[in-house]
């Protein structure tokens, strides 16, 4: 199975807590014309790193970069979300059982219902697995 | 080598009495002082109390403070007209400090330098580019004339414009360079930036602010550089005062121009050779404005051992200022030791700021360092994970418990002057 087409480059981005470093992150994207389809930010003591979907991921990354910030690829898996209750406890429970570890996740809602990203340990094992259990994986050509 | 071997290689005994003929010479000198004509009268004590070097010690010592407040010519024991040259120091707090110098002391001051640059070997055949203030700061012209005595070519790069410097060096096949060692780590950063080797480069000389060794060795190996340190104050001329010889194990300090006393700064008692102290001078060759026993702020010691160049007693490379030195929780901590830690840490840059606050009495001190964008994962586990190892490296280092905050990389203010890395918002008790 090709597992490649499911891996999709996250930009991850070291950012400071002070005001202003997200509005400069999202308008410096703005102006190349980047789309930021989904994105969070994980906080830990004064820092934070802002995670972002965009559709020209090598883009946002050089310019980013020319700006002065840290930024670095991250591989996730995005998994389509059953509108039913309990869809969260069943890709969790998939991944659980195979010993896969969840290192993060968020969610968006994209065009056909609610898509959740997923960074987790082992790539390959984690999207084999959520295929076999007949779950949805979004190829990495829907975002970028 | 030597710029004049017979002076700096003096043997104890004519040493001493050299030294003893100055001193008495130099408190003559600053009898024409008014405030030293007071202190020496309320001590009471005239030129011929004088009878041995050991005998300094009834003067009384001279701080920064006094020179403060003969704001700007009472300490000036020449006439205004004999005065070809003024330098000012600035204070963190106040007035600034007014130095003079006759036409006579320029070219002590430039025969000093002079001995400096031959000691660690650079001479004619040498491009030198001077990167210091060459405003009120006696860096600049201090060593600029030094450089043109001994038949350096000399490229008054002052400061600023760092990649008008770089080119210059690359262009004009510069060899030595002096600066701070702070403004070198940047000039470096941005070499690297430029793409330059500055393949030409030999010698650097660095000063006006203390440099741990492990600042050497980044230093050595990005410029691509012997580094030296260089030590001097504005009010004992400025650079030149003391410098490392090729040994490189402590500096020469020169004995016949400057006597050297090591104190206690509660007691103001001498300690021994090989105890660290307050580094305390009687300038013995200054026309101007002669100090007496000026307590200079910096702590280092005199070294026991001889030197293999055969000049004499060295002292070991500035630890810090009595003054820059921060009482955390009741431990002494030079901010010296945070940039030596850091530099063991790959996964953080060399600068940093820390800053001093008093929360529920106590002191908390807070340390800035920037992540290395080689080490940035994307992962914020290994970000906290590196904000641990740098937390607990400090607290072996300091023995005191810090906080680390991770900053971007480049947002930390770089100097090219004097560091200013400590902000102390403590309130007054
Ligand atoms: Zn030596």
């Amino acid at each position: 199975m090709d597992t490649k087409k499911y891996v999709i480059r996250q930009i991850s981005i070291f950012s400071e807590n002070r005001p202003g470093r997200l509005a400069a992150i999202a308008h410096a994207l703005g102006e190349e014309k980047i789309n930021i389809l989904a994105f969070s930010i994980a906080e830990a003591n004064g820092f934070g790193v802002v995670r972002a979907l965009v559709d020209h991921p090598e883009k946002a990354h050089d310019k980013l970069l020319s700006m002065g910030f840290n930024i670095a690829f991250t591989d996730v898996i995005a998994v389509r979300m059953k509108d039913q209750p309990g869809g969260l406890y069943e890709v969790a429970k998939i991944l659980g059982d195979s010993g896969i570890n969840i290192e993060y996740s968020y969610a968006y809602s994209g065009k056909e219902g609610a898509v959740l990203i997923l960074r987790v340990d082992l790539v390959e094992d984690a999207i084999k697995k959520i295929q076999n259990s007949g779950a949805t994986l979004l190829e990495r050509s829907v975002f970028h | 080598m030597f710029w004049d071997k017979k002076i700096e290689t003096l043997k104890t005994d004519d040493l001493q009495a050299l030294q003893l003929k100055r001193l008495k010479k130099t408190i003559a000198q600053a009898q024409k002082v008014g405030f030293f004509k007071k202190r020496l009268s309320d001590a009471g004590i005239t030129a011929s109390s004088i009878k041995t070097l050991d005998d300094i010690r009834k003067i009384p010592f001279t701080k920064k403070q006094d020179l403060r407040e003969g704001y700007p010519f009472g300490f000036f024991a020449v006439p205004l007209k004999e005065i070809v040259r003024i330098h000012t120091t600035s204070g963190t707090t106040g007035k600034p400090t007014v130095v003079g110098y006759t036409k006579k002391d320029l070219d002590v001051w430039a025969d000093l330098i002079a001995r400096n640059m031959t000691m660690i070997g650079v001479g004619k055949e040498d491009i030198f580019q001077n990167m210091v203030n060459y405003g009120m700061f006696t860096g600049g012209l201090g060593f600029h004339y030094g450089a043109e005595k001994i038949g350096m070519t000399v490229i008054p790069g002052s400061t600023g414009n760092t990649k008008r410097q770089i080119e210059m060096i690359r262009d004009f096949g510069v060899t030595t360079i002096h600066c701070t060692p702070s403004y070198a780590m940047h000039l470096s950063e941005v070499a690297e930036e430029m793409g330059e080797s500055l393949d030409s480069l030999k010698t650097g000389i660095f000063g006006a602010e203390p440099w741990s060794e492990s600042v050497r060795h980044t230093l050595e190996k990005r410029l691509g550089v012997t580094a030296y340190d260089s030590y001097g104050l504005s009010e004992l001329f400025g650079p030149g005062v003391a410098f490392e010889c090729r040994e490189r194990e402590g500096l020469h300090i020169w004995h016949d121009s400057y006597l050297v006393e090591i104190i206690d700064p509660n007691t103001g008692e001498r300690v021994s050779d090989g105890e660290r102290g307050e580094l305390v001078v009687t300038p013995l060759v200054k026309e101007a404005m002669p100090l007496l026993r000026y307590r200079t702020g910096d702590v280092t010691m005199l070294m026991e051992d001889g030197c293999l160049c055969k000049r004499a007693k060295k002292i070991t490379r500035i630890t810090g200022r009595c003054d820059d030195m921060l009482v955390i929780r009741g431990i002494n901590v030079f901010p010296s030791q945070i940039e030596h830690v850091l530099l063991k840490i790959p996964e953080v840059g060399n600068q940093f700021m820390v800053y001093i606050d008093r929360i529920n009495h106590l002191d908390e001190m807070t340390v800035e360092v920037e992540i290395n964008r080689a080490f940035f994962s994307g992962e914020l586990t290994d970000l906290a994970r590196i904000q641990k190892k740098v937390g607990k490296e400090l607290r072996d280092a300091l023995e005191l418990r810090t906080t680390v905050r991770l900053v971007e990389p480049g947002s930390l203010p770089r100097f090219e002057g004097k560091a200013k890395r400590v902000i102390d918002r403590r309130e007054e008790i």
